[in-house]
């Protein structure tokens, strides 16, 4: 899953950098806007058939792959 | 009466606010008295035609059963999309029918608030739909649907946000500090709207018996002046009328003039409507043209989106020319500034230095205050009427 998801991070952002440094900040570095957010949560859903509301999250639950990584891993869950 | 404009508004208002800090005080159960509360404020607001008290009890009652009933079927049935849109479509058909009712022979739901009122019957229904909100308690509903200080221009709240405060017990002190902010912010509100929102009405007045080219500049800077004091005065008396009952409506203004861009200045200037805008409608534009794949690239995703969002905002502002003319305008401006922020070596380069942003602030504000003038119905600036 964990994986997956960092693969699918990398190319929403168009920089495998998301894949090394997992907690680098994706607002602060330019890797992440609001549109890049809006792709990520429509991926998640279709690639990995998780759901996430939008207003459910802030940016601060979804600022470094590493949060992004287990926010869905407990979505997936539940 | 009209809410946060008459003196015996604000006579009534101090009076009932006392029986609201002595329970805040006690850290007793708040609900019930701000529900009564609303009620009267919103009964005084209505007045006496029987035509919008029935529609206004009748759109009420439409929206709190729609979002109930919506709340059992999306647990039974789940994400189905037809179900959604019936319920979604169903939800803000009000509006709709208040905004064409211009172009009818009949008056339909022309009630206080309604566009106000419709962000926030839409937003439950369509959280629901996410999955967000399981619970739907009608108590809470019409506590927020009903809450006299936001029902006539907002701030747009949110109704879990609302829940939350709603329900939570505030300890003493944090509550008294609640009430010391809530006070200043009445006051520093009642002064905007009452008082320097009216220099610059009146110096509009004064500009409109002009004929040159140069008034119409300065009625457009007039005329932006007085909405920003208008309209931040009345958000600011109604979070503060907010904090006095334990609830924090979100901020509606954060220093709009000092936005450096067009898409800084819709950070700070109507917050919660563009918030709005950005959660309910543009996010979910461009996830829907993202899966289809309507457009080649992100860049031109954005651009359409921002367009059509911007354009729906003017719509919703009313069916006018100049609403939607308005709109469009915002639309264009932010998809110009995305290109130039995306693809510009320039910007990128120098967006950090300070006469870049000097000048790009400048430059924002003149088209700012030429959105104003669009706004204000007067474009192209006729001077005196004939």
């Amino acid at each position: 899953m964990k994986e997956k998801i960092l693969e699918m991070l990398a190319e929403i952002c168009e920089d495998d950098v998301v894949t090394e440094d997992l907690s680098i900040d994706l607002f602060e570095e330019g890797l992440l806007d609001s549109l890049g957010v809006a792709q990520l949560l429509m991926e998640t859903e279709d690639r990995l058939g998780v759901v996430i509301g939008l207003t459910e999250i802030e940016r601060s639950d979804i600022d470094t792959p590493e949060k992004i990584v287990s926010l869905i891993e407990r979505k997936a869950v539940s | 009466m009209t809410l946060f404009s008459d003196f015996s508004f604000f006579a009534l208002l101090s009076v009932l606010l006392v029986p609201a800090v002595v329970l805040g005080y006690r850290e007793k159960d708040r609900r019930y008295y701000i529900l009564f509360v609303s009620v009267v404020f919103d009964a005084l607001a209505i007045g006496r035609d029987p035509l919008h008290i029935v529609f206004f009890l009748g759109y009420i009652f439409l929206e709190t059963a729609l979002v109930k009933v919506y709340g059992k079927v999306r647990e039974r049935r789940g994400r189905e999309g037809k179900i959604y849109a019936v319920f979604l479509i169903l939800s803000i058909l009000p509006l709709i029918l208040s905004k064409i009712s211009g172009f009818l022979p009949v008056r339909l739901f022309q009630i206080i608030g309604i566009s106000y009122l419709t962000f926030k019957s839409a937003q439950i229904v369509i959280e629901i739909y996410d999955g967000v909100i399981k619970e739907i308690s009608i108590f809470d509903t019409l506590n927020f649907l009903l809450f006299f200080p936001c029902i006539v221009s907002g701030p747009i709240d949110r109704s879990r946000r609302f829940g939350e405060d709603l329900n939570r017990k505030i300890p003493k002190d944090e509550y008294l500090e609640m009430v010391g902010e809530g006070l200043w912010k009445l006051c520093l509100g009642l002064m905007y709207k009452a008082v320097i929102s009216s220099y610059f009405y009146e110096g509009m007045e004064l500009l409109t018996e002009s004929y040159s080219s140069f008034a119409g500049v300065g009625y457009a800077y007039a005329y932006g002046l007085y909405m920003f004091f208008d309209f931040a005065g009345y958000s600011l008396m109604a979070i503060g009328a907010g904090l006095f009952l334990g609830i924090r409506t979100p901020d509606n203004f954060n220093r709009p003039f000092l936005s450096r861009d067009i898409k800084e200045f819709w950070d700070r200037w109507h917050i919660t409507l563009s918030h709005w805008f950005r959660d309910f409608l543009f996010t979910r534009l461009v996830m829907q043209s993202m899966r289809h794949k309507w457009f080649k690239n992100r860049l031109r995703t954005a651009c359409a989106g921002f367009i059509a969002d911007m354009f729906v905002m003017g719509i919703w502002h009313g069916l006018t020319p100049y609403y939607l003319m308005y709109g469009l305008y915002h639309g264009v401006l932010l998809a110009l500034n995305e290109v130039w922020q995306k693809k510009s070596k320039f910007y990128k380069k120098h967006k950090k230095e300070k006469w870049y942003q000097v000048i790009s602030w400048a430059v924002t504000m003149q088209l700012v205050m030429f959105g104003f003038l669009i706004f204000s119905g007067n474009f192209p600036f006729a001077g005196p009427e004939q």
